[in-house]
């Protein structure tokens, strides 16, 4: 295995351009480090993108929006008071990631492009409106977050592309995001189901933007767009959340696996989303 | 753990008025390996390097069960750098009659074939061959090039299906022991065992209230954090040396030998510090691979298990089905038992079935009890010990039962187990009459806990259990050296796995005399000290602590010796207090003390030295009751341990932190089995979870601080009053959580895990009864 | 892949020779022989290899030692000083904090990570804290104790 670390995005693209065997982008490596040090095949070439300035800077952009670097890791994240007061769901759901060991390693963009279907920051990221930054040797592009993921362990990121940064929305006064998700221990552990709900209220106290993304219910992050309309026009009054409940059970697909049973998912997708609401709710009327 | 249960007919000659007082022992000193292990010092079984040394590494089957067509190994060993490789070919096989010692366990020839394979594999990740190579890589390289030819046959994971008629078989020549007339069908039921105390259908005929439930727990591992490592070199003469993490040295020696037909004279096995072993390192895995390697290669061999390698190839303790009814009288007297327990003894045979049928009732004094064992072969590695074997399991379906026929009869728990706990004089279902014993005081003490009366909130419920557990003695060694500066020497063949080398240090110094800054202790190899059983039985302070108050004793005869010798006077005018011999009869300055004794140890004979062994009989049995509250979700099924009360009759504690330490450690484990533990296996029978992360042992964020109450009922076999308390602070638990939960939840959870998943189910099939 | 590699270990100068596939941890305890740092998982799962790299605590066992270049590593051999205990070190004696003793490195590691950015963290922080550590052993209690009898 050879092993590179570019200072720049524009070395990056050119490893990435020049390699020919298979090669890996690395960040945190905390997905990908145990596959091949526990003996299966290295990949020909490792990517350390932990130098490219691009991809480690968290800034905040003039309208309030954030861009925040793939490689920024949880302990970064969790940091940065001003993008914790603007997206406590998106940290809180970062900071759920493994211990404190791993959240000094583990990386916003590893965690989507592992493209697991209980990534935890991913619902948070997709409820945000993030969009990616993606550079490779055939230039860059723009994506919504939803787009990335297109099965268990795959990303539709192209041969020698990989994700530079995260750009999240200028915030609406009366916004809030929270994310939740059910796991046996407190810590330590990967979500049976997860959810996020990011709203924003009018001077009324009135829903009226809302987006709601679950995980692990399905192949990939399931983004509820009928359940969050349920919500939109409403205060989540105990009938709207009966609904909401109800909806968001009916849009799981949920497999049945050592970490829960799809039934279970179903039932408690629900009660996180519920709940999940509510936080938002009341962070948002704050 | 298999010692018969002593009577403890000879109370009366206990040494009474010889007793050493108790200056140091009942303090908390620093552990004498303490600074070593908080700055990385102390060397642990994967900490051993010798020049030269090769990486062994193990070839393991991917199938649950199959037949070996082809085992070549040649193209690994013509890879450069491979130096050895070793299959079942190159073990003595043993034969059948001479599996075992005088019909007792261990059966050597499983536990050869457990170690290497012949003619079948029986679980995933079962060993098939081992290589050395000149580092890992290139061992790695050599596995992969390993050809296997098997004939995969059907396999059985699930208890139930592996008891019936038509289950897959894992032995063709297994015919179920302890059944008359032998069956001529073979079967996975490796024996049946039957516990008959008195009459139970009179019982039952007593019986106001009868209740019958079905239990189910799943397999745990014994979760030690450190993986078994050796490092083996094997010399030209065939002397050889094996360092190693493990709960007896002795054991290895004893088990290396039998299973290789070595001399045991010819193994030196040294004890590095142990990372954990709850009886998990009560056998042996690699040692005997590391050895042949060693053997072939001509080099030192260091092999060392993956995280994924002990979950799939080293004894988890066994998952068990359990079908019991209990009957009582109105006024809350249990009347009878009757029950059948299944317990999985994974690829050979070997639960501990019987330990559980003994333990389940014990802390009550039941008058009929009628408990069957069996014993299940699955196709899951060989279960081995893991603290208090068989009690949990058999303990949780007893106090599922016992809170069951408490709610029935609206009766407080504890007081429920107060009408029927078993005193001084009751005489178990397994035999043996107790005496001496501190049950009673565990449950007043639980009850004037603060804990038990304090509120619950709104979901939140709180369980009650107890738990009893044999302990045993054994054989032990202690050798105790006053050098010449005074300074003493303690050394015993006994692994440290908790902070043993303290209370041999403190009960060493209190029978001395001296300090306990001027006692070191040694745990030394099987050449340096006589034999000594392994750590475990939760015998280590109170058999090698009498083999070291003994010596101790011995010792301070011998000082006496020394100082009539140097005063000149017959032995009996000397007397021996606070570290210094006495000139009787004489004014207040005719002192000797063990420092100046010490010092002139040449002229008085030579080096003061004693060592003593023996077999330590009279344990004291153990036993505890515990309280849990939970919170519980019941949205999600989520069930939080927010307060936990750890009681135990502990003897004398010797070193209390350490006892409590023990209670504690084992509470937690406890709470891990009851609420989260299990082993997860896909329809191919291979495991979906070898690794922490989906094994879930307690984090620190999962469990609240664990209040222990030390209950203090001297043992009077032991010279401080010692009772085993490692093993039993694990029976308790898993009733206790359970019945907090249930409590909790409003329905009663029979099955372990109680993990959300499993709650959340109950939950939902309550409330569907209920409409 | 052979790298050469410079780094700084316990305050030392420390160079060290490493294939591109070696953990911090292979080479922290088989090149450099301080096998003070354990290994219990090989996967970021327990927390026996915990270490402090560049004021971050990390499973060694998830760092590659290619990465390690001008970083700054502190191990459990460099906690004391001039042959006096650290005062985590001294706390986790006194309280009995320690059964076994595997995890015992990882969690001083672990500990003074916590103290060094929180230094009054209360009983529930060091508990989230000192989650990714481990120990089979204690039950928590005593070593949750030794590191609050240390908060300032």
């Amino acid at each position: 295995m050879e092993y590179c670390a570019p200072g720049t995005l524009a070395d990056v693209c050119a490893a990435l351009g020049a390699a020919s065997g298979t090669v890996k982008v690395f960040a945190g490596g905390t997905d990908l480090l145990p596959r091949f040090v526990a003996g299966v095949n290295p990949p020909g070439l490792l990517i350390d993108i932990k130098h490219v300035p691009e991809a480690r800077e968290i800034r905040r952009l003039a309208d309030g929006g954030f861009v925040i670097g793939s490689a920024c890791s949880g302990a970064q994240i969790s940091a940065h008071a001003e993008l914790v007061r603007s997206w406590p769901g998106l940290a809180e759901a970062m900071d759920l990631i493994g211990s404190v060991q791993i959240q000094s390693r583990a990386t916003l963009g590893g965690n989507l492009c592992n493209a697991s279907p209980a990534a935890d920051s991913v619902p948070a990221l997709i409820a945000s409106r993030a969009r990616c930054r993606i550079a490779g040797s055939d230039g860059e592009r723009e994506l919504p977050v939803e787009d990335i993921i297109v099965s268990p362990g795959r990303t539709c990121l192209r041969q020698h592309e990989f994700v530079v940064s995260f750009f999240l929305p200028a915030r609406n006064p009366r916004s809030a995001d929270a994310y939740l998700r059910m796991t046996p221990r407190t810590e330590m552990d990967i979500a049976i189901a997860s959810a996020a709900v990011n709203l924003t209220l009018d001077q009324q106290g009135v829903v009226n933007e809302c987006y709601v993304v679950l995980g692990a219910v399905g192949p990939v992050p399931v983004y509820a767009l009928p359940a969050a309309r349920i919500l939109l026009g409403t205060r989540l009054d105990e009938e709207v959340r009966q609904r909401f409940r109800r909806q968001i059970s009916a849009l799981c697909r949920p497999i049945s696996d050592k970490r829960g049973s799809a039934e279970y998912r179903t039932d408690v997708a629900a009660v996180l989303a519920d709940r999940a609401a509510l936080t938002a709710y009341n962070r948002a009327s704050s | 753990m298999n010692e018969e249960p002593t009577d403890y007919a000879d109370v009366a000659e206990i040494a009474a008025g010889n007793k050493p007082c108790a200056a140091v022992v009942g303090t908390r000193p620093v552990r004498p390996d303490g600074v070593d292990k908080v700055t990385g010092r102390a060397r642990f079984g994967a900490d051993m390097q010798l020049p030269g040394s090769l990486v062994g590494m193990v070839f393991r089957s991917p199938h649950a069960h199959a037949r070996l067509l082809k085992v070549d190994v040649s193209a690994a060993l013509a890879l450069p750098g491979v130096k050895a490789i070793v299959t079942a070919a190159d073990l003595p096989e043993i034969p059948e009659d001479q599996a075992m010692d005088k019909g007792q366990p261990p059966d050597f020839r499983d536990m050869s074939a457990n170690i290497l394979a012949r003619e079948k594999v029986l679980y995933e990740g079962h060993a098939i061959a081992a290589v050395a190579a000149i580092n890992e890589r290139t061992a790695r390289q050599a596995l992969s090039l390993i050809d296997v030819d098997y004939a995969v046959l059907p396999h059985v994971i699930d208890l139930h299906q592996a008891m019936e008629p038509d289950a897959p078989l894992l032995n063709d020549h297994n015919f179920t022991k302890g059944i008359k007339p032998p069956p001529k069908k073979p079967s996975n039921i490796a024996s049946r065992y039957e516990q008959v105390h008195g009459d139970v259908v009179a019982g039952f005929a007593q019986a106001d209230v009868i209740i019958e439930e079905e239990f189910s727990t799943q397999p745990v591992h014994q979760g030690y954090i450190e993986p078994h490592a050796c490092l083996v070199n094997v010399r030209p003469s065939g002397r050889t040396d094996i360092w190693c993490s493990t709960q007896g040295q002795f054991m290895v020696q004893a088990y290396c030998a039998r299973l290789l037909q070595m001399p045991l004279a010819d193994i030196r096995v040294f004890p590095l510090e142990i990372g954990g072993g709850f009886g998990g390192k009560t056998t042996v895995y690699l040692e005997p691979l590391a050895i042949l390697l060693s053997k072939k290669s001509g080099k030192p061999v260091r092999m060392e298990m993956s995280r994924a390698d002990v979950f799939k190839a080293t004894g988890p303790t066994s998952g068990s089905y359990m079908r019991i009814k209990i009957g009582a009288q109105n006024d809350g007297t249990v009347v009878a038992v009757e029950g059948v327990l299944c317990y999985q003894a994974g690829a050979y045979p070997g639960s501990p079935v019987r330990l559980g049928c003994m333990t389940a009732f014990a802390p009550y004094n039941i008058p009929n009890i009628k408990l069957i064992g069996y014993d299940v072969l699955v196709n899951r590695p060989k279960s081995a010990a893991y603290r208090a074997p068989g009690a949990p399991m058999a303990s949780f379906a007893a106090e599922s039962l016992m809170d069951m026929l408490a709610q029935r009869l609206d009766i407080d728990p504890l007081e429920l187990r107060l009408r029927n706990a078993a005193d001084n004089g009751t005489q178990t279902a397994y035999g043996v009459t107790f005496k001496n014993i501190g049950y009673r005081q565990t449950l007043e003490a639980a009850r004037a806990h603060p804990h038990y009366n304090a509120p619950l909130a709104p979901d939140q419920g709180r369980g009650v259990a107890s738990g009893f557990w044999f302990n045993i003695g054994g054989q032990s060694s202690a050798a105790i050296n006053i050098h010449p500066d005074g300074s003493v020497l303690v050394t015993t063949g006994t692994p440290d796995i908790g902070g043993s080398r303290a209370s041999m240090a403190m009960m060493a110094a209190d029978v001395l005399g001296v300090g306990y800054e001027q006692v070191q202790v040694c745990i030394a190899d099987t050449g340096s000290i006589a034999h000594s059983d392994l750590t475990g039985g939760s015998r280590v302070t109170f058999a090698v602590g009498m083999a070291v108050s003994q010596a101790a004793s011995a010792v301070v005869e011998e000082l006496r010796r020394r100082a009539a010798l140097l005063w000149k006077v017959e032995v009996d005018q000397v007397s021996w207090a606070g570290g210094a011999a006495r000139l009787m009869a004489s004014d207040k300055s005719s002192s000797l003390s063990l420092t100046q004794i010490a010092a002139s140890s040449a002229q008085t004979g030579g080096p003061i030295a004693v060592e003593i062994s023996v077999n330590a009989q009279g344990a004291g049995p153990g036993f505890a009751t515990h309280i849990c509250d939970v919170q519980l979700d019941k949205e999600t099924g989520r069930v939080t341990v927010v307060r936990y009360t750890a009681i135990q009759d502990v003897g004398k504690a010797i070193h209390p932190s350490y006892v409590e330490g023990q209670m504690q450690g084992g509470a937690v484990q406890g709470i891990g089995w009851a609420l989260n533990e299990a082993y997860l296996y896909d329809e191919n029978g291979r495991l979906l979870n070898p690794g922490f992360l989906d094994y879930r042992v307690p984090v620190a964020s999962d469990v609240p601080m664990i209040d222990t109450v030390l209950v203090e009922v001297p043992n009077p076999r032991h010279p401080f009053g010692v009772k085993g308390v490692g093993e039993v602070p694990i029976v308790p638990p898993l009733g206790a959580v359970a019945n907090a939960v249930s409590r909790a939840a409003g329905t009663r959870l029979c099955d372990l895990p109680m993990s959300p998943t499993a709650i959340h189910k109950a939950l939902k099939r309550a409330a569907r009864r209920r409409r | 892949m052979t790298t050469n590699i410079h780094a700084s270990v316990n305050g030392e100068p420390c160079q060290f020779q490493c294939e591109t596939t070696d953990t911090l941890l292979k080479v922290l305890r088989e090149n450099l022989r301080m096998t003070g740092t354990k290994q219990g998982c090989g996967t970021g799962d327990c927390g026996a290899c915990s270490v402090i790299m560049n004021g971050e605590l990390v499973c060694a066992c998830l760092v590659l030692a290619v990465e390690c270049g001008q970083a700054d590593i502190r191990t459990v051999e460099g906690l004391a000083s001039a042959g006096q205990l650290h005062p985590l070190q001294q706390a986790f004696l006194d309280n009995a904090a320690l059964q076994c003793g595997i995890c015992t490195p990882g969690l001083l590691m672990a500990a003074k990570a916590l103290l060094d950015k929180h230094p009054q963290p209360n009983e529930t922080q060091v508990r989230y804290w000192i989650a990714g550590n481990l120990c089979r052993c204690t039950g928590y209690d005593k070593i949750v104790r030794a590191i609050m009898g240390c908060v300032s």
